[in-house]
């Protein structure tokens, strides 16, 4: 048995893992902790946000998000990606700035609207 | 031009009071911001987590100001940006200015004041030692990470761990910083626990329990910092349990105050429990159609509640400017009684409720399977069990209507008993 905090959202549900009973989960207030719970405890995974250079008119940089979570220990690959682009203004929100980052699946979008 | 609402703030706050407003019948609304783009703080708050309880979904910050702003075209409610309010009248009078217009005064049938909060500074807090550079807070930080794009450092401690705190500690680290130490003066952490275990865990940052910085050395730059043992109790040092360590810079996440100078100067009774006006049911202060919502009242664990509360004030503003002040009479009085602090509302007029009153507070201490209590005299009005509290974390409960005619004196108490 595994105590975890669930970090799906700002609740921070107390779970209970159970690995030999096929990792089940108690404690969660919503469905999304026994997805977690599992993950959690057999292939981690996280989003990450950050920000990426843009020519905007006033904007040095826009807000970006992966689209999807991804293996939690390759956030610091992802992260060396974002060193390398420049997004272009205007751009819009949910634009994708980068597609199949690091080849995980997920692409960054941007999180703002930048003119 | 006599507006029927003006809002203080663009930020979350400002925004879901305007456009509430609207959607209850207010015809003119102006939005006063003193930056250059809406939706305030949440702009600099990169990282997600916005929007469970309003939208569904897990937004970032600049996403769910977007949604707000989004709603804006075709509800007529002006905007005016770069503008700075200077003092609020009990008329409704408005003072401010701008680059282009200059000093004006604007005036309104209602005001919603939505100025959100400052961050606790170092001198607030006094923190002993030298005076170089590299003590930041750690939103001016974010803000200069995030926004303008520039580290602030490179071996980095950090104080406080509020959510702010955590949340910086992750992104210096992503940014390739290194995070050396988060230090809490409490025995128990102040941010929440999703921000414990996936800013600091995750990147294998120690928490520092019932510590506290004693010293900040370095002439032009920080060049280290000592963190001493607190007796929890007391708070103060003890001797021998000095740790130093070697870092250039030093965060400051050590609590938010309300931003109350315009509350203060228009005269509006204030609450120190909160640092924000003492407010009715529906958000009205002691001043008849000037109300007060989001962060300027109470500070808030989550934008969704800021955006709850303040749709709840603009509705009421625009209730005021059609049918005028709500009847005061038999108005109930809520204190915080044992263990909770920090109460929203402090009076509840009973003609004004319709169903039931939201009460919202802060537990004192970290408890385990407690039970909180709305007491009126020696009885117990109504009462809840929590298996978890921490005073981090905003408590609501439920007063309904039907349990009025109980309440003796005028008053209740909010209590919580382990």
């Amino acid at each position: 048995m595994t105590e975890l905090i669930c970090i799906v959202c700002p609740n921070g549900c107390h779970l209970n893992v159970d690995e030999e009973n096929g990792y089940a989960v108690t404690g969660n207030k919503c469905p999304r902790g026994v997805d977690y719970g599992k993950k959690e405890l057999t292939a981690p995974t996280r989003t990450i946000t950050s920000t990426v250079r843009i020519n905007g008119k006033t904007a040095r940089r826009v807000p970006c998000k992966t689209s999807a979570d991804f293996p939690k220990g390759k956030i610091f690959e992802v992260m060396a990606e974002l060193d390398k682009v420049d997004a272009v203004a205007p751009i819009k929100v949910g634009d994708v700035i980068i597609e199949n980052v690091c080849g995980l699946g997920v692409d960054i979008v941007a999180a703002k609207d930048i003119d | 031009m006599l507006y029927d609402v003006i809002v203080v703030g663009g930020g979350p706050a400002g925004l879901a009071a305007a456009l509430e407003a609207k959607k209850n019948g207010a015809e003119s609304i102006l939005i006063i911001e003193r930056d250059a783009e809406l939706g305030g703080i949440l702009n600099q708050c990169i990282h997600n987590g916005f929007g469970l309880h309003t939208f569904k979904e897990e937004l970032t910050g600049p996403e769910y100001a977007d949604k707000y702003i989004k709603m804006l075209p075709g509800t007529g409610i002006e905007v005016m940006l770069n503008t700075m309010v200077l003092e609020i009248t009990p008329d409704k009078t408005v003072w401010c200015m701008n680059k282009e217009q200059g000093y004006m005064n604007i005036a309104a049938k209602a005001i919603v004041l939505g100025m959100g909060c400052r961050e606790r500074t170092r001198g607030a807090i006094a923190v002993p030692g030298d005076r170089p550079a590299g003590v930041f807070s750690a939103g001016a930080a974010q803000r200069y990470v995030n926004i303008e794009g520039y580290m602030v450092g490179k071996k980095v401690l950090i104080l406080g761990s509020g959510d702010i705190g955590l949340i910086m500690a992750r992104r210096m680290s992503l940014e390739g910083a290194e995070v050396l130490a988060c230090v809490e003066l409490c025995p128990y952490s102040n941010g929440l626990n999703r921000n414990i275990v996936q800013c600091l865990h995750d990147y294998n940052i120690p928490l520092y329990l019932s510590h506290t910085i004693t010293d900040i050395k370095g002439k032009d730059r920080v060049e280290s910092v000592t963190i001493m043992k607190v007796n929890d109790d007391t708070k103060q040092p003890i001797p021998g349990t000095e740790i130093v360590f070697d870092v250039d810079t030093v965060l400051l996440s050590v609590g938010l105050i309300p931003e109350n100078e315009l509350s203060r100067g228009v005269g509006l009774d204030m609450d120190p429990r909160t640092s924000g006006p003492v407010v009715y049911e529906n958000m009205e202060t002691s001043i008849e159609g000037i109300f007060a919502s989001g962060n300027v009242l109470h500070v808030h664990d989550l934008v969704d509640f800021v955006s709850a509360e303040s749709a709840k004030a603009g509705a009421a503003a625009a209730e005021y400017v059609k049918n005028g002040e709500a009847d005061g009479t038999g108005t109930i009085a809520v204190k915080a009684g044992p263990g909770a602090n920090a109460i929203i509302p402090q009076k509840i007029r009973p003609a004004n409720v319709d169903k039931s009153v939201e009460i919202a507070f802060r537990p004192m201490a970290v408890t385990q399977n407690s039970v909180i209590k709305i007491m009126s005299g020696d009885k117990v009005i109504s009462q809840f069990k929590r298996a978890h509290m921490v005073p981090a974390e905003m408590e609501k409960v439920v007063l309904a209507k039907a349990f009025f005619d109980k309440i003796e004196n005028n008053e209740v108490t909010i209590t919580v008993e382990a």
